[in-house]
C-alpha cells in the first residue's frame, strides 16, 4: 500500500472516528449523569439523517435543514426525557433497555409511515462539492474534510462546555454524585433534561452531517448503535474523553481492518471490546 | 378472597395449562398447532434466560447466541457436513456445543458486572452472529440453511418417532418443554438453585459466607446456555431452517421482552410472556397496518405501568383491593 492510499485511509478513519464520537458522547453523558442505558440512541442518528433529507427537500438548503433539524431533535429529546426516561432513573437497567427497544420499533415504524422504506441520498452543498487532489491520481472529497472539521469543532465545544461553564460543572457534579449535587442546590431535573436533549441533538446532528456522505437508509440507526455502545463501554461509561479515545481506536481498527483483513473486519470491533474489558472490566477511563 | 385460596390458584392454572396443551391438537386447528409449537419453543428459550436474569441476577443481552448455536449444530451436522441426521447424534452434539461455548464465553463475560455485563454479552453474541454470517467453513451466509428433513429417531432398525408427522412433532416439543421445566424446577429447588438466588440478592454476602460465587454464576450461565441451545435445536428442526437472524440482537431483545411481559423470576413467567408476545405480534400484524408501532407502544406502556410483568398482576390487584378495604 502506497503513501497516498494510506493517507486516504487515515483521513477516513479520522472522519469515522469523529462521527462516532458525536454519537457516543451523547450516549456516555446520558449514562454518566442519569444512569440510563438508552438503546434507542441509534434511532436518533437515523432520525437526524431523515430530517436532513426531508428538510433539505422542503427548504432547499442543507445548512438551514441541519439547523432546523438540530433544534427539532433537541426538542424531541427534551420531550422524551420528560414523558418517559425521567420515570426510569430509579428502575433497573433491564427496564431501560426494554423501554428504549420499544422506542426503536416506534421510530422505525414512524419513519416508514412518513418517509417510506427507500434508500435516499442528500446532495452535497454545491460549494463543497469538489475533491482535493492527493498525490498524482488520488483525490479526497472536500465534504468529508468539512465533516471532520465540524466534528472537531463540536468536540472542542463540548470540552469547553463541560470544563469551563456552569452547566458543565453541574453535569460533572451529576456524574460523580447526583444525590449530593441535588442536596447542594443543583436543579438536577433541569440538568437531566438538558443533557438528554443535548445527547439526542448530537446523535441527530451526526446523522444529518453524514447524510450527504452516505446513503440515508432504514438500517443505519442499528449499525451505529452497537458500535457506539462498544465505544462507550471501552472508554468507560460516563467518560467523554474515554469515548473520544475509544472512537478513534475503533475507527482506525475498522478502517484499516477492512483493508487488510476484510473477512474478519466485522468481528474486530467486538474482539477489541472483549480484550479491553478483560484488561479493565470497567473501561479505560473508569469514572 | 383469603391468602390460602389464592395460593392454590397458580398450580391449578398450571395444570389446566398443561392439560390444555396436550388436548390442543384435538381441536383440529392445524395452522395453530404449528404456532403453538413455535410459541412453546420460544417459551423454553425465555425460561432458560430467566435462570440468568430472574434467578441469578445476570441480565444477558446476548442469549440468542446459544439459541443460534443449537439451531446451527443441527443444520451443520445434518445438511452442511452431512455427518448424521439422527436425533441421538445431533441433539447431544447441539447441547454439548452450547455448553462448551457458553462455558468459554462465560469465563470472559462474568468478569464484568451491571451495564458492562449487558454490553459484553451483546458483543459476544455479535461475534457469533458475524461468524455464521461471514465464515464459509460453517456455512456463513445471509440466508443460512434450508433443511429438508427432521431428525430420525431410530432404535435399532425401527423408527421410534416420525418427527415429519405434525402431531408427533407437536408432542415431541410439548414433552421436551415439560421435561425441561421439571429439570429447571428441580435445579431451582436444589442447594445450587438456592445459592444462585442468594447471589442475585447479595453477591458479596454469598461470597463472604464461603460460596464460590464465580463458579456458581458460570454454572448458571452454562445451564441457561444448554436450555437455550435445546430451544434453538427444536426451532431449526421444527421450521426446517437456520439463519443468522436467529442470533441477531433483536432476538436477544425479544426474549428479554417476553420475560418482562410474563414476569421476571416467576417460574411460568417465560411461558406466559412467550404466549403474550407472539399473540400480540400476530394480532397487530393481522389487524393493524403498523404492527411495529403498536408493539413498540405496548412495550413502552408495559415497562411504565406493569413493572413486575403479567404474573405479578394478581398480587398487585390483591394489594390494591386490600388498600381500599383498609
Amino acid at each position: 500500500m502506497d503513501l497516498g492510499s494510506l493517507l486516504i485511509q487515515a483521513l477516513n478513519a479520522a472522519q469515522y472516528g469523529l462521527l462516532l464520537f458525536l454519537i457516543a458522547s451523547g450516549l456516555t453523558l446520558i449514562f454518566g449523569v442519569m444512569g440510563v442505558i438508552n438503546i434507542a440512541h441509534g434511532s436518533f442518528y437515523m432520525m437526524g439523517a431523515y430530517f436532513a433529507f426531508t428538510l433539505t427537500g422542503l427548504t432547499g438548503n442543507f445548512f438551514i435543514a441541519v439547523f432546523l433539524g438540530a433544534i427539532l431533535s433537541a426538542l424531541i429529546g427534551a420531550f422524551l426525557e420528560w414523558a418517559l426516561f425521567s420515570h426510569l432513573y430509579k428502575r433497573d437497567h433491564l427496564e431501560q433497555v426494554l423501554l428504549s427497544y420499544g422506542l426503536i420499533l416506534i421510530f422505525e415504524e414512524l419513519r416508514s409511515i412518513f418517509v417510506g422504506d427507500e434508500v435516499h441520498a442528500v446532495a452535497v452543498p454545491a460549494w463543497l462539492n469538489f475533491s482535493i487532489p492527493l498525490g498524482d491520481i488520488m483525490t479526497y472529497p472536500a465534504y468529508r474534510l468539512f465533516m471532520s472539521s465540524v466534528c472537531l469543532l463540536i468536540a472542542i465545544g463540548l470540552y469547553v462546555l463541560i470544563r469551563r461553564t456552569r452547566l458543565g460543572s453541574m453535569i460533572r457534579a451529576g456524574t460523580s454524585n447526583s444525590g449530593m449535587a441535588k442536596i447542594l442546590g443543583v436543579n438536577t431535573s433541569l440538568v437531566n433534561r438538558t443533557v438528554f436533549s443535548l445527547g439526542v441533538a448530537l446523535a441527530a446532528f451526526a446523522g444529518m452531517l453524514n447524510a450527504p456522505a452516505a446513503a440515508v437508509s432504514p438500517g443505519m440507526g442499528m449499525e451505529v448503535l452497537i458500535v457506539s455502545f462498544v465505544v462507550v463501554v471501552i472508554g468507560g461509561i460516563g467518560s467523554v474523553w474515554g469515548a473520544l479515545l475509544a472512537s478513534m481506536v475503533i475507527a482506525t481498527a475498522v478502517t484499516f481492518g477492512s483493508v487488510f483483513f476484510p473477512s474478519v473486519a466485522g468481528m474486530l470491533t467486538y474482539v477489541i471490546m472483549a480484550m479491553v474489558l478483560l484488561w479493565r472490566p470497567e473501561g479505560i477511563f473508569k469514572q | 378472597m383469603n391468602i390460602k385460596t389464592r395460593l392454590k390458584i397458580e398450580p391449578l392454572l398450571a395444570v389446566a395449562f398443561c392439560i390444555g396443551l396436550l388436548l390442543f391438537p384435538m381441536l383440529g386447528l392445524d395452522f395453530y398447532d404449528e404456532m403453538v409449537a413455535r410459541i412453546l419453543i420460544l417459551a423454553l428459550f425465555a425460561v432458560s434466560l430467566d435462570l440468568l436474569v430472574g434467578y441469578t441476577g445476570l441480565v444477558s443481552f446476548g442469549h440468542a447466541a446459544w439459541f443460534g448455536v443449537g439451531a446451527y449444530m443441527y443444520a451443520l451436522l445434518s445438511t452442511h457436513y452431512q455427518i448424521s441426521d439422527s436425533l441421538w447424534v445431533t441433539l447431544p452434539a447441539a447441547l454439548i456445543m452450547s455448553a462448551v461455548l457458553s462455558f468459554i464465553v462465560g469465563l470472559f463475560v462474568l468478569r464484568t458486572k451491571g451495564v458492562y455485563f449487558i454490553m459484553v454479552t451483546l458483543a459476544f453474541a455479535q461475534v457469533f452472529y458475524f461468524l455464521v454470517h461471514d465464515v464459509p467453513a460453517i456455512g456463513g451466509s445471509t440466508d443460512g440453511f434450508n433443511l429438508y428433513a427432521r431428525p430420525t429417531v431410530m432404535v435399532g432398525e425401527k423408527s421410534l418417532l416420525d418427527l415429519e408427522d405434525p402431531f408427533t412433532m407437536y408432542y415431541f416439543i410439548v414433552g421436551t418443554l415439560f421435561i425441561s421445566m421439571l429439570l429447571i424446577w428441580i435445579i431451582l429447588r436444589s442447594p445450587f438453585g438456592r445459592a444462585i438466588q442468594g447471589i442475585k440478592v447479595n453477591e458479596h454476602r454469598m461470597a463472604s459466607v464461603g460460596f464460590p460465587v464465580f463458579r456458581y454464576k458460570l454454572a448458571s450461565f452454562v445451564i441457561a446456555g444448554i436450555f437455550a441451545g435445546l430451544a434453538g435445536y427444536l426451532f431449526a428442526v421444527q421450521s426446517y431452517g437456520a439463519n443468522p437472524e436467529l442470533l441477531s440482537w433483536h432476538k436477544s431483545a425479544d426474549v428479554l421482552l417476553m420475560l418482562i411481559l410474563g414476569g421476571i423470576g416467576k417460574f411460568w413467567g417465560g411461558v406466559v410472556g412467550a404466549f403474550v408476545f407472539v399473540l400480540l405480534k400476530e394480532v397487530f400484524m393481522a389487524y393493524t397496518d403498523w404492527w411495529q408501532l403498536w408493539l413498540g407502544l405496548t412495550i413502552v406502556m408495559a415497562v411504565l405501568f406493569i413493572p413486575g410483568g403479567i404474573m405479578s398482576l394478581s398480587a398487585r390487584i390483591k394489594h390494591f383491593a386490600e388498600k381500599r378495604h383498609a
